[in-house]
């Protein structure tokens, strides 16, 4: 097991590797420039020389990417462009506002979509197995930002029920320790200020859960349907053993193999998700950030953000090959 | 009175969209306590279906069964779902043949043989465990402490087959239906499984349904056989008869293709022309007949009888082959 | 009993003809068999549909639409004023009303279909030429191995894994980023996302295909391994690609709407495209949301009859779910 963890980590170094070139050459090459960000189209040439003197943009490339990976190395990103702060303690401090939102569209993708594909498939050719299966296909063919649109102008603006924007109403002056807001208001037993960032959280939570839903809907439908028909659970049945034993210790437990496999997948959908609702509601985690970094063309943030976004998708890809193989004993490593 | 007596059991499969299918079509036998009977068939002859039939594990959609299955007062299918879990492992348990794919992969085998003990005996935790190793010692798995804490795919084929037969006779069940249970193994180890069913089947008095295409696999063990055709009992009768004096072609032909070690060396096999798919419909006359080298005119038009014989000897056929030829 | 003759060669042709061999069940071939249950299957038969509609209001919309949809005739009329959060909505003579440069909405989202078309089926097309081209290499170069055959496909698979890296959207923007603002760069950004997809789809089934008993039946007996590849491997890896095609022509449209929300969506000069339509209306919901809906439900419309027919075929190819 150890040794596959390994494995997997020195496979990691190649990618990472050549996705620092490849951003590097790519974002140096942004027309406009960041000069144009900070001056807008008025700034004299001499001014836009200078600036990009200060930048170092000047210097051979090879010179800026050794640099740069030099830098990379000390785990040093830069400096963003628009807010003069370094690269990581902007990630940081806005990272967990992420993972808080990405966990509450995992939860509701799960909690929902398990239990519908699973009567679905249990149901199959019923009316609720063709809904499920032509919702969920509806749900991957809308586009993420409109939906999150209409859920904040249905739910936030016309019935009030959610807040529209932001992570935690200022009103409440919550102490924030971690910036994970919900695990805050728990620590500092605020329990108001918790309560306040979980209502935050629904909507864009609700949004950004869609796709994966509707994946996580077909594929456990699919692996439902095929483990209903294995001999295993013929003999299950044959045993006599009551239908709630065999639901949940031979139909579900493998079942759900095929569904572990993907939330590696979704990780990829819901951080690409997250960049256009955090957006929509203006809340503020990476997703927000880079898409300001994008309208700013602030090269330092970009880069250090997708290669850290690339590292964490790949760290939590190999976590769920490492469960899968606790949770699958004929792919335990040998 | 036998403990079981299935009586003009039939199952038709209907699919929206496709033909409907008659699986099975009017079977009755009867076993008594204690007693071997086997069901022999081609596949596609609606052996397993029978034996699925009888277990109450066809599908809930699209199997239509008719008929009556008399155990030991009940009628098996004519049991709600509940009532039938409550008999099926306990009182009428089943051997599957694939034994790989009939155990659960990503569970180890202890759990799936003392989920057994907890549903039907009321056993729990060391009790269940310290029976279940018992279990795996008496079909004969040696250091079953340790091979109860592995999975499937740690196991042999045999050992596999063995922990299913281990699942099926926990609870000493009164019926035992065995549907080719070394069809899936090694000739060697079939041998072996098939010697152990032998043994637990005469230890315990228990009866066994045995489902098999092998005439050879049922020499050996069974006191009545019956073969199937085209989901039809075409000739039932006791072993040492119907090896002695097989009246129907089909029993005959599938007499012939058995390899034997006591004939010539310059004897061929003789395998039966064609295959089941080439069936005229019962209704039509007998389904055997486009395969039959003793076809008559009289095969076609009216669907056949059974014909007793008086030493209880029965078949399916108008131009019987005579008990004086030899097979 | 007794027959009369006519009667007895009828069951004796009904014996011949149950003995004999039926031709309907030799050499089906795949993608008869998968065609014909395509047509059965009715989710397939409104994905088509859909998508038949939709090609053909992108071929000849254009021409018959009422008014000029790059004309800000709301403006000329008077009727709207930029800047002033006035979009008057339906009338009989602008069925949709204007959009937020006084331009006929009905004639901006029936034209519109043109772009949408052209810009999901190009990056479409960019996506499965690179990467089957990387994938096939890579399949072949396994295939073939010996230690230049297995560097070959490293290589390419580390860089294919690079690519996966990175979540999709980030993939997209970064590229079209780089670009600059571009009507191909949108293309091109929405094209390499799924150029891991396929590469990956290709060499797996390639590799499939390649560990079949006819491959080896066929190298048994001496056919060249270039040969097989062409004639036999590549054929029969294709279908996933075809499949994973249709449905990357939907999530392409998606995406295209996305970039464009992103501010990095940029138009052929006055032609109209869906997302970046979309993209716009968000900033007058406030004023027209009907604005955002309209391009809105075209795309998911759209979208969703590729999804149909994608699923239909991938369910209509399966071997598992044959017969």
């Amino acid at each position: 097991m150890f040794r596959f963890i390994v494995r997997r980590l020195l496979q990691l170094i190649p990618t990472l590797f050549g996705l620092s070139l490849l951003l590097f050459i790519w974002l140096h090459r942004l027309p406009g420039g960041p000069e144009t960000a900070i001056l807008g189209e008025r700034g004299t040439p001499e001014m836009r020389a200078q600036i990009r003197r200060n930048l170092g943009l000047d210097e051979p490339l090879l010179i800026q990417y050794g640099r740069f990976m030099k830098r990379l190395l000390q785990l040093d990103l830069g400096t963003s462009i628009s807010t003069k702060r370094e690269v990581t303690t902007e990630f940081l401090q806005r990272f967990p506002g992420t993972v808080e939102l990405t966990i509450t569209a995992m939860v509701i993708a799960i909690g929902v979509g398990i239990p519908l594909g699973y009567l679905a498939a249990r149901r199959n050719g019923s009316m609720l197995d063709h809904a499920s299966v032509g919702g969920s296909l509806l749900g991957t063919c809308i586009p993420i930002f409109f939906l999150a649109y209409v859920l904040k102008a249905i739910f936030a603006e016309r019935l009030g029920w959610f807040p529209a924007i932001g992570r935690q109403d200022s009103g409440i002056g919550a102490t924030h320790v971690t910036n994970f807001f919900v695990l805050d208001g728990l620590i500092t037993r605020e329990w108001d200020a918790a309560a306040d960032a979980i209502w935050h959280l629904i909507l864009p939570g609700l949004a950004l859960a869609s796709i994966p839903f509707a994946i996580i809907v077909r594929i456990t439908r699919a692996s439902v349907l095929e483990v209903l028909g294995e001999d295993f659970v013929r003999t299950a049945e044959a045993k006599g053993l009551t239908e709630r034993v065999v639901r949940r210790r031979h139909v579900l437990r493998n079942a759900m193999l095929p569904v572990a496999t993907s939330i590696g997948l979704l990780t990829g959908l819901l951080l690409s998700g997250a960049v256009l609702t955090e957006t929509v509601f203006g809340f503020s985690g990476i997703g927000l950030f880079l898409y300001e970094a994008i309208s700013n063309r602030d090269y330092p943030v970009l880069q250090g953000f997708i290669l850290l976004i690339a590292v964490i998708f790949t760290l939590v890809n190999l976590a769920v090959d490492v469960s899968y193989s606790l949770i699958d004993p004929r792919v335990r490593v040998r | 009175m036998p403990l079981l007596d299935v009586e003009d059991l039939s199952v038709t499969f209907s699919r929206r969209g496709q033909r409907t299918v008659r699986a099975v079509d009017g079977v009755s036998f009867a076993v008594d306590a204690g007693e071997v009977v086997a069901l022999v068939g081609e596949s596609g002859c609606g052996k397993s279906v029978t034996s699925l039939a009888l277990m109450g594990l066809l599908p809930r959609r699209g199997a239509h069964v008719g008929g009556s299955a008399d155990f030991d007062g009940t009628d098996l299918l004519a049991l709600d779902q509940r009532s039938m879990r409550d008999i099926r492992g306990k009182d009428v348990a089943m051997i599957f043949q694939d034994p790989l794919s009939s155990l659960n992969p990503v569970i180890p085998v202890g759990i799936q043989v003392t989920e057994v003990l907890v549903r039907h005996r009321g056993m729990s935790g060391d009790a269940a465990r310290k029976e279940a190793a018992q279990l795996l010692d008496r079909v004969g798995i040696p250091d079953p402490r340790r091979r109860l804490k592995e999975y499937p795919h740690q196991l042999s084929g045999g050992m596999r087959q063995r922990v299913l037969i281990a699942i099926a006779v926990a609870c000493q069940p009164r019926l035992l239906i065995a549907d080719e249970p070394t069809t899936a193994l090694d000739v060697t180890i079939q041998a072996q499984i098939l010697e152990l069913l032998k043994d637990l089947v005469r230890d315990s008095g228990t009866a066994l349904i045995m489902i098999t295409h092998d005439l050879g696999v049922v020499a050996g063990m069974c006191d009545t056989i019956n073969v199937l055709y085209a989901g039809k009992v075409v000739e039932s009768a006791r072993r040492k008869e119907l090896f002695a004096a097989p009246r129907h072609p089909y029993t005959v032909g599938l007499l012939r293709s058995i390899p034997r070690l006591d004939v010539g060396r310059g004897e061929k096999l003789t395998p039966i022309p064609g295959s089941v798919r080439d069936v005229l419909p019962w209704s039509e006359g007998c389904a055997f007949a486009p395969r039959c080298d003793r076809q008559i005119e009289a095969c076609v038009g009216e669907p056949p009888a059974m014909v007793p014989t008086h030493t209880g000897h029965s078949y399916r056929c108008v131009n019987p082959v005579s008990p004086e030829e030899k097979p | 009993m007794t027959l009369a003759p006519g009667q007895k060669k009828d069951k004796l042709d009904r014996l011949a003809e149950l003995a004999a061999v039926r031709d309907d069940e030799q050499g089906v071939s795949l993608w008869r068999d998968a065609f014909r249950r395509l047509r059965r299957n009715p989710a397939a038969i409104v994905g088509a549909v859909i998508l038949a509609l939709f090609v053909l209001v992108a071929i000849v919309g254009p021409f018959l639409v009422p008014y000029d949809p790059a004309a800000p005739i709301g403006v000329q009329d008077g009727v709207v004023r930029s800047g002033s959060g006035i979009i008057p909505g339906p009338s009989s003579d602008h069925w949709l009303g204007y959009d937020h440069q006084g331009r006929d909405e009905f004639s901006r989202l029936i034209a519109g279909s043109r772009q949408t078309l052209i810009v999901g089926v190009v990056s479409t097309v960019i996506g499965l030429t690179v990467g089957v081209l990387l994938g096939g290499i890579s399949g072949a170069a396994a295939g073939l191995g010996g230690r230049r055959g297995r560097w070959v496909d490293n290589v390419l698979m580390r860089f294919v894994d690079m690519l996966l890296s990175v979540p999709s959207l980030l993939l997209a923007v970064s590229i079209a980023a780089i670009l600059g603002p571009s009507p191909i760069t949108v293309m091109i950004a929405v094209g390499a996302v799924s150029v891991p997809i396929f590469a990956r789809l290709l060499r797996g089934s390639m590799i499939a295909q390649s560990n079949r008993d006819y491959v080896l039946a066929a190298t048994s007996l001496g056919v060249r391994r270039g040969k097989i590849a062409i004639s036999h491997v590549i054929p029969n890896s294709l279908a996933p690609v075809i499949v994973q095609a249709t449905l990357t022509l939907a999530t392409a449209i998606i995406e295209v709407a996305a970039l464009s929300f992103l501010g990095l969506g940029t138009q052929v000069l006055g032609q109209p495209e869906w997302g970046l339509m979309l993209a716009e209306a968000q900033r007058y919901l406030g004023v027209r949301p009907a604005l955002a809906i309209y391009p809105a439900v075209a795309i998911i419309i759209t979208a969703f009859g590729f999804t149909l027919l994608g699923e239909a075929m991938r369910e209509a190819l399966d071997p598992k779910l044959r017969k």
